[in-house]
């Protein structure tokens, strides 16, 4: 049951664009269109899952027995950097069909901010190792969701007659801000659920 | 000097990080819920702009090409770093109100953006000198929007009371009016922009 509420509270509640404001590049950046949204969300559900564990694991067992804290960021950066090469290479590899579709992707999520910001999130959290699974994992499903809404709104908006000054960037954060506005309905959801199943 | 005058104007006006080239908004949205907070968020990142400006340029010329964009986030962490370590020494309430947005410094894409496209081109002077502009204009961006967003939300700017917090729409100080307000203030520079034109 707690695995439920984290995986609901990282969704809807505290919504890792629209309420934690991680990851916004690619939010703004690669929301044109739903078929690449979809495509970029199943990049980093995929790289996000596979971080936080790599991240966890070197943190639990390197860096806090070792008295290695201040580490944390450079260790934690590089480890990224260097398993978003290795996951292009080996699906490069291993599976072609499946690099075809998020191959484009990968290289921008090194820079994607909600990687990083996850994988510190966690260990500042406390979490162990399967409840950051659960938390990557279904933050991660979060930023999908919003980037797919999100862009099927921009797909509308681009047949739209806008005034001049708004065009372009301007419109496309007021529309996030409303979105992110209809997201705050949820706010209060993971209380109640705490409540139903008596934790 | 004229040419570094104008290096420092190109960064605070014409190529404002914000509300020109759109770098940077993951701090930006989330650390403007106050004008205080934006101004701190702005002045750290210019801290670590310049700094890692300036170590890029100084060794742009033995870093092989291969693995420059490694190495200069390797640089940026490093700084980040001590930017972390000295902000929890002796303001260890800004490091409190910033939190995970400290760390997160390193995936900012204006720092990585102008070592690529400004530091590894220049010399260390000039270097220093965009640091300096691009980082300014960040924190007067953010503090402009910070400072919004206190006024629309609680009534206040710095902290100093100018009408009744009874009065303040408190959706501004949360997370969808970082956006609404992001997106109306860029309109407004827009148009500022348009009529220079």
């Amino acid at each position: 049951m707690e695995y439920l509420l984290i995986f609901i509270a990282a969704i809807f509640v505290n919504n890792v664009v629209l309420s934690q404001f991680l990851g916004i590049c690619p939010f703004l950046g690669v929301s044109k269109k739903v078929s690449t949204a979809t495509g970029m969300g199943a990049a980093v559900t995929f790289v996000l899952t596979l971080a936080t564990i790599v991240t966890f694991l070197i943190q639990t067992y390197i860096l806090t027995p070792n008295d290695l804290n201040y580490l944390q960021t450079l260790t934690f950066i590089l480890v990224i950097a260097s398993l978003v090469q290795m996951v292009e290479i080996i699906l490069k590899k291993v599976s072609p069909a499946l690099y075809g579709a998020l191959g484009v992707f990968l290289p921008l999520i090194t820079t994607n901010c909600c990687v990083l910001g996850v994988a510190i999130g966690v260990i500042q959290k406390n979490y162990n190792l399967l409840e950051s699974v659960v938390y990557a994992f279904s933050t991660a499903i979060g930023f999908a969701l919003a980037l797919i809404i999100f862009a099927a709104i921009r797909e509308q908006l681009e047949l739209v007659e806008l005034p001049k000054g708004v065009k372009g960037i301007s419109i496309v954060m007021i529309t996030a801000g409303l979105l992110s506005l209809a997201f705050m309905g949820f706010s209060g959801v993971d209380g109640g659920l705490k409540i139903l199943f008596g934790i | 000097m004229k040419k570094y005058i104008d290096i420092l104007i190109n960064g605070l006006i014409k190529e404002n990080p914000v509300f020109v080239l759109v770098l940077g908004m993951c701090p930006t949205l989330a650390t403007t819920s106050s004008a205080i907070n934006g101004l701190s968020m702005g002045l750290a990142t210019c801290f670590v702009l310049i700094c890692s400006n300036l170590v890029i340029s100084l060794i742009k010329n033995i870093t092989p090409d291969k693995v420059h964009i490694p190495v200069y986030i390797c640089i940026i962490a490093t700084f980040v770093t001590v930017l972390q370590m000295l902000l929890a020494a002796y303001v260890p309430e800004v490091n409190a109100s910033l939190g995970i947005f400290i760390p997160l410094i390193v995936v900012n894409c204006i720092i990585l953006g102008r070592a690529e496209s400004f530091a590894s081109k220049h010399g260390p002077i000039e270097s220093i000198f965009d640091g300096i502009g691009i980082g300014l204009g960040f924190a007067f961006a953010l503090t402009l929007l910070g400072g919004c967003r206190e006024f629309l939300g609680t009534g206040k700017i710095f902290d100093l009371t100018v009408f009744p917090e009874d009065f303040g729409a408190l959706m501004f100080v949360l997370p969808p009016g970082a956006f609404i307000t992001l997106g109306f203030l860029t309109a407004i520079v827009n148009k500022i922009r348009g009529v220079k034109n």
